[in-house]
């Protein structure tokens, strides 16, 4: 049995089954769910371990006939930038289903069956290896998310679901413009039209050509990941999301805009990359410093870690603006450390939401004093995401900044300052929701981390501190394919 | 058993006492039942202490004797170490990135060991790290022993010593990093420790903060070093020319700034006394600040080779060791007095380093953390015996209910003060020394803050231990545990000094030859000092305020500390991340989304446009078609009659019109 194929099917399959499951089953659609997610988790790990960190392409490839009219295939492989997230997506997918196992009691099954039907596409998305089937899971993921939003979010849900699908599929149509020309040149050079991202990569484009594309395929890029000035659907979509919405959309959706840039972007067009370079890192280092800026401002702690999302985000396209070794692989872990570190701060503010059903910064204060292990984890998900040395976040600035300062020493002394910023918005965060007093009264009663959150941070926080402290089993990883694609692109 | 093979045990004890005491305090790490529960005798100290925290009882006894425990293996350990002698260990890679090509074009690999190195100078620093880690750990024993939180109290304490050891250990600039953050985050979190007060979380945040702008520099002098010599560890820099490396030693210069609380960024330290007393001690006077002037001389190679820069660390340290200095003059806050003190003999050492005397500087670092830790753990004593009193105006005879502590007071202070043959006169007069032979304007600054020295400190004593009692608590003498803690300290203070020429050897430096005059004037200043500030305080009290009259705007500049606080308030809390924040926030809002929205409402006018157009023009086309056929079916209507018999008949009829036409055109 195809081991990709199967990976990406299972979800599916579960989601199948789980349409006969009656609705009344709450709890049963719950177990099944998380279940199948876990199941995915588990033919996911020892991927991990059969990758072949010395071979050059990509591993377990599943080729099968799709569209043979058009050239499409159903092609899966991965190589170690994909494996990083498909590890990732595989992770997160049921932490996000176990944490809303108490927050769904409306709609549970239409839920759940979102919820498989995302990590459907999520994974499909870095699985793929031809890119009308990359574009499908592309689009695929809209819809889940559209109604994860739209269905089960906060008050302003539904402008926050339009704004989000609308946004997205306004980039997804210019990319997908792009990806028909691209497919219409290799269809000239090549023997026979294909959307085969091998092949692809072999035709010769004038500079002219490359452009226009690259901008194309920035489109719909910058907006998934989001750059500045593309951003302002993220910090509605992210707050109004439920719990698994928001872990999953920060911790995988995201990526879906900067692994497109990596897998697609640099390697196809390296010419066009090299001289767009300069535009991507200055909204970079304008992402780094104006998102932390205006996380400082916010009163809501969902949207200030939403607007963080958007500082982060810019250090790992800072790293691929770069287009050298360092930058790129710091690129990728950051994306995975981004996964982790904000997935933990939505789940731990999704957890307060349960509780309080307020998301007001001014609502709390002195939390540390009723929920120390809460306030705990939460520091541990602050310093991360502040990028403290032997937490996972300070490897992947590090090596991001590194690559910057190689190609200029002003993008690193400008971007440099997102390490001060975003401490400060953090620790402030930390400081109005957990430490002082216990101002409010209706705070006095909560109750700690109950087991089934320890299980869904645990694995995060063990993450946080692994990455952190050995860092070098995911350089190894990518060295290979980050190599390739910088010797590719001639840097 | 080889302790040269072992030296990566040496912080591992500690570490194993913060693990610890994480672990065996999870349950009563912050314990929230205490809050309810009783808490019985409540003994008051460290303004706004916090009772709520107390854990329950049971093994708390333990917390205290197992983390100092750790720290005096670790000291036991080093000391094993350095008596056989140097070594480098690397325990494993660490940071293992990618290749990237240097600036003098050859490729070389981003990668970082986890290593320790130890030579004479990570020696000194490891010796007094966990020499006076442990007094102060178990000065901390009887000092906490009414607080709560003191799982967390004791984990954070073994968690800063685990990180300092790190930076002073490390091999490399990268690993010297970790524990340069890492020691942040402990002062984060010690500085915080009563959390519940807001003064304590923001002076934390203030300090993290402010070490983290420093941070920066010394992350961009990392790559700046990467690129130069395409390595980081210490052992492998051979050190050349470049004209890139000013940026480089500029940049550390600009961490070490930070970390070592000098102009511009020193206001963190003094409001860092929010901390517990013995944590000012230990982090925030004898060891983590001293952290920048140890990077400098590890620095020393480049630095050397970057003269300029040097000139403007002297020019910073003498800078701020007279501002600060004079600001400790009017300070009511005995903590404060010691907090800008410290940033005051801080700035001596950064002139020493400045003008080339590193071993001098690294020589104040350590009388300094003697009489520093040693007066702080004084101050400390007379808090704790004033149930938390710290101002200096409801203080007075003290040495009558309290002399133990006292008399080793009396000792730091005369230390401090630099009282001939004592710690400080000779570690100061080695920097005077120095800074003589580069610049009489720096020896003068030297000089001057000597002088603000001495008076300020005998303010301090006769403020605190003589004339008449002006509180109202019933003032005892703190328990053994403390005060053997402060004798043992003084003997540092009393006898370090004398070992300034072996330390120079020890070191590999020679030092200035000594100076009968410079000697006699640094003496002198002292004496003087210290006379003054009798005749203020107790010859004739009221002198001072007489003097604080008779000068307004400089009384007002020193009790505004210069206006430094206010400035950065202004400048970067309520300007830059404030109104620029709020202004950004407001643009994000309305220029950026709104030109979202507004393409968004665009489409929908557009939609109403083309609802209005398909309506009228689109469907009307249709509809008009439709209308167009009905009408010009008009007469067909009247054949189309449904019924089959006429249908046939058509059909026929045209059958035959057809082949009429046909045989008709064919003949």
């Amino acid at each position: 049995m195809p081991w990709l194929t199967s990976l990406l099917a299972l979800p599916l399959v579960g989601l199948l089954v789980l349409l006969v499951i009656p609705g009344t089953a709450r709890n049963f659609i719950r177990l099944w769910a998380n279940a199948v997610l876990l199941a995915g988790l588990g033919l996911a790990l020892p991927l991990w371990q059969a990758f072949d960190r010395t071979a050059s392409g990509y591993q377990f490839v599943d080729r099968m006939p799709w569209i043979p009219t058009l050239g499409a295939q159903f092609l899966l492989g991965i190589d170690g930038i994909s494996l990083l997230l498909v590890m990732l997506t595989a992770l997160l997918g049921p932490i996000a289903a176990l944490a809303s196992w108490n927050a769904i009691e409306e709609r549970t099954k239409e839920f759940y069956a979102m919820l498989l039907l995302l990590q459907f596409g999520m994974l499909g998305l870095f699985l793929a290896l031809d890119l009308l089937l990359f574009f499908v899971f592309f689009e695929v993921v809209l819809v889940p998310m559209y109604f994860l939003i739209g269905i089960w979010g906060g008050e302003r849900r539904l402008y926050a679901a339009i704004k989000f699908f609308l946004y997205t599929l306004a980039g997804s149509v210019v990319l997908l413009l792009g990806i028909i020309a691209l497919y219409w040149q290799g269809g000239l050079q090549l023997a026979r039209p294909t959307f085969e991202l091998t092949e692809l990569l072999r035709v010769q484009l004038p500079v002219d050509t490359q452009r226009w594309l690259f901008w194309a395929f920035f489109v719909g890029f910058a907006i998934k990941v989001p750059m500045v000035p593309f951003h302002t659907w993220l910090p509605d979509a992210h707050t109004e999301a439920p719990t698994a919405g928001s872990v999953l959309l920060a911790g995988v959706l995201l990526k879906m805009g900067t692994y497109g840039f990596v897998r697609l972007s640099l390697p196809l067009f390296p010419e066009a990359a090299r001289e767009a370079a300069p535009i991507l890192a200055v909204l970079s280092i304008v992402a780094i410093l104006y998102g932390a800026l205006i996380s400082l401002m916010q009163q809501d702690w969902k949207r200030l870690v939403a607007y963080s999302s958007v500082s982060h985000m810019g250090f790992c396209t800072l790293g691929l603006a770069a287009l050298n070794s360092n930058g790129i692989a710091g690129s990728v872990l950051q994306q995975i450390n981004h996964g982790i570190s904000t997935s933990l701060l939505f789940l731990l503010v999704g957890f307060i939401y349960e509780r309080r059903h307020t998301r007001q910064i001014a609502d709390f204060g002195g939390l540390a004093m009723v929920m120390p292990r809460f306030a705990f984890v939460f520091a541990v998900a602050v310093f991360s995401s502040a990028g403290l040395p032997l937490l996972n976040g300070f490897i992947g600035e590090f090596t991001i900044l590194q690559g910057a300062f190689v190609v200029s020493r002003a993008w690193a002394g400008f971007a440099v300052f997102g390490i001060v910023l975003g401490a400060a918005y953090l620790l402030w965060l930390y400081q109005r929701t957990m430490l002082g007093d216990l101002r409010n009264e209706a705070n006095r009663g909560l109750a700690d981390l109950s087991p089934r959150e320890w299980v869904t941070v645990l694995p995060l926080l063990g993450l946080a501190l692994a990455i952190g402290v050995y860092p070098k089993p995911w350089f190894a990883v990518l060295e290979r394919p980050v190599l390739e694609m910088v010797g590719r692109m001639g840097r | 058993m080889n302790f040269l093979d072992t030296i990566w045990l040496i912080p591992v004890f500690p570490l194993l006492g913060a693990v610890l005491m994480m672990l065996l305090g999870r349950h009563q790490f912050l314990d929230p039942q205490v809050e309810n529960g009783s808490v019985g005798h409540h003994h008051h100290h460290d303004r706004g202490h916090d009772q709520d925290l107390r854990p329950r009882q049971g093994s708390r006894w333990l917390i205290g004797p197992l983390c100092s425990g750790f720290v005096l293996l670790s000291f036991l350990w080093s000391l094993g170490a350095v008596l056989a002698g140097r070594t480098e260990q690397v325990l494993f890679t660490w940071v293992a990135g990618l290749p990237f090509p240097a600036f003098d074009g050859r490729m070389v690999t981003l990668a970082a060991d986890w290593g320790y190195l130890l030579d004479p100078l990570s020696a000194v620093m490891i010796l007094m790290v966990t020499g006076i880690g442990f007094l102060i750990h178990v000065y901390s024993i009887a000092y906490m022993a009414h607080d709560g939180g003191l799982y967390r109290y004791f984990g954070c304490l073994n968690l800063f010593v685990f990180f300092m050891l790190v930076l002073v250990m490390a091999n490399n600039y990268l690993l010297l990093f970790v524990g340069w953050e890492g020691v942040g985050l402990a002062s984060y979190l010690l500085i915080g420790f009563y959390f519940k007060r807001k003064p304590a979380s923001d002076a934390a945040i203030k300090a993290f903060l402010m070490n983290r702008i420093g941070d920066a520099g010394y992350l961009m002098a990392l790559f700046f070093l990467l690129s130069i010599f395409g390595t980081l560890r210490f052992t492998e820099i051979e050190a050349a020319p470049h004209p890139l490396l000013g940026w480089a030693t500029l940049l550390l210069l600009a961490g070490a700034v930070g970390k070592s609380a000098q102009l511009p960024l020193f206001t963190w330290l003094p409001d860092a006394m929010e901390g517990p007393t013995p944590v000012s001690a230990l982090m925030h006077a004898a060891t983590m600040v001293t952290a920048g002037v140890y990077l400098i001389v590890r620095a020393e190679p480049l630095f050397r080779l970057t003269p300029e820069v040097g000139s403007l660390a002297a020019a910073i340290g003498a800078a701020t060791a007279v501002i600060a200095a004079s600001i400790a003059l009017v300070q009511h806050d005995i903590k404060k007095v010691l907090a800008y003190s410290t940033v005051s003999q801080l700035g001596l050492m950064f002139m020493a380093l400045g003008v080339g005397a590193y071993w001098a500087a690294l020589f104040h670092v350590v009388t300094h953390a003697f009489f520093k830790a040693q007066l702080f753990l004084g101050a400390g004593s007379v808090i704790h015996a004033l149930d938390g009193e710290q101002d200096l105006r409801f203080m007075g005879g003290l040495r009558h209910q309290m002399p133990q502590t006292f008399r080793t007071m009396f000792i730091g202070t005369l230390a401090l003060a630099g009282w001939p043959g004592l710690a400080g006169f000779f570690s100061k007069d080695s920097i005077l020394t120095s800074a003589w032979a580069a610049s009489p304007a720096l020896f003068g600054a030297g000089l001057f803050t000597a002088l603000l020295t001495a008076f300020y400190m005998g303010r301090l004593l006769f403020l605190t231990f003589f004339g008449a009692y002006r509180g109202d608590q019933h003032v005892h003498e703190s328990p053994k545990r403390m005060t053997v803690p402060l004798w043992v300290l003084s003997l540092g203070s009393i006898g370090a000094g004398w070992f300034a020429t072996p330390f120079a050897a020890w070191l590999g430096a020679t030092p200035e030859p000594h100076s009968w005059g410079i000697m006699v004037a640094s003496g002198a200043v002292a004496i003087a000092g210290l006379g003054i500030a009798y005749h203020f305080y107790i010859g004739r009290p009221g002198t001072a305020d007489r003097w604080e009259e008779s000068l307004p705007p400089v009384a007002r500049l020193l009790r505004a500390r210069w206006y430094f606080d206010d400035l950065y308030e202004l400048i970067f809390v309520r300007g830059f991340a404030r109104q620029g924040g709020a202004w950004l926030s407001a643009w994000d809002r309305r220029v950026v989304d709104g030109a979202v929205n507004g393409a968004g409402w665009l489409a929908r006018r557009t939609g109403a446009v083309s609802k209005w157009s398909d309506t009228w023009i689109v469907d009307g086309a249709v509809n008009f078609t439709a209308i167009a056929v009905k009408l010009s079916s008009f007469p067909v209507r009247y054949l189309q009659t449904g019924l089959a018999q006429s249908y046939a008949l058509l059909i026929v009829l045209s059958l035959a019109a057809m082949a009429g036409w046909y045989l008709l055109r064919s003949a």
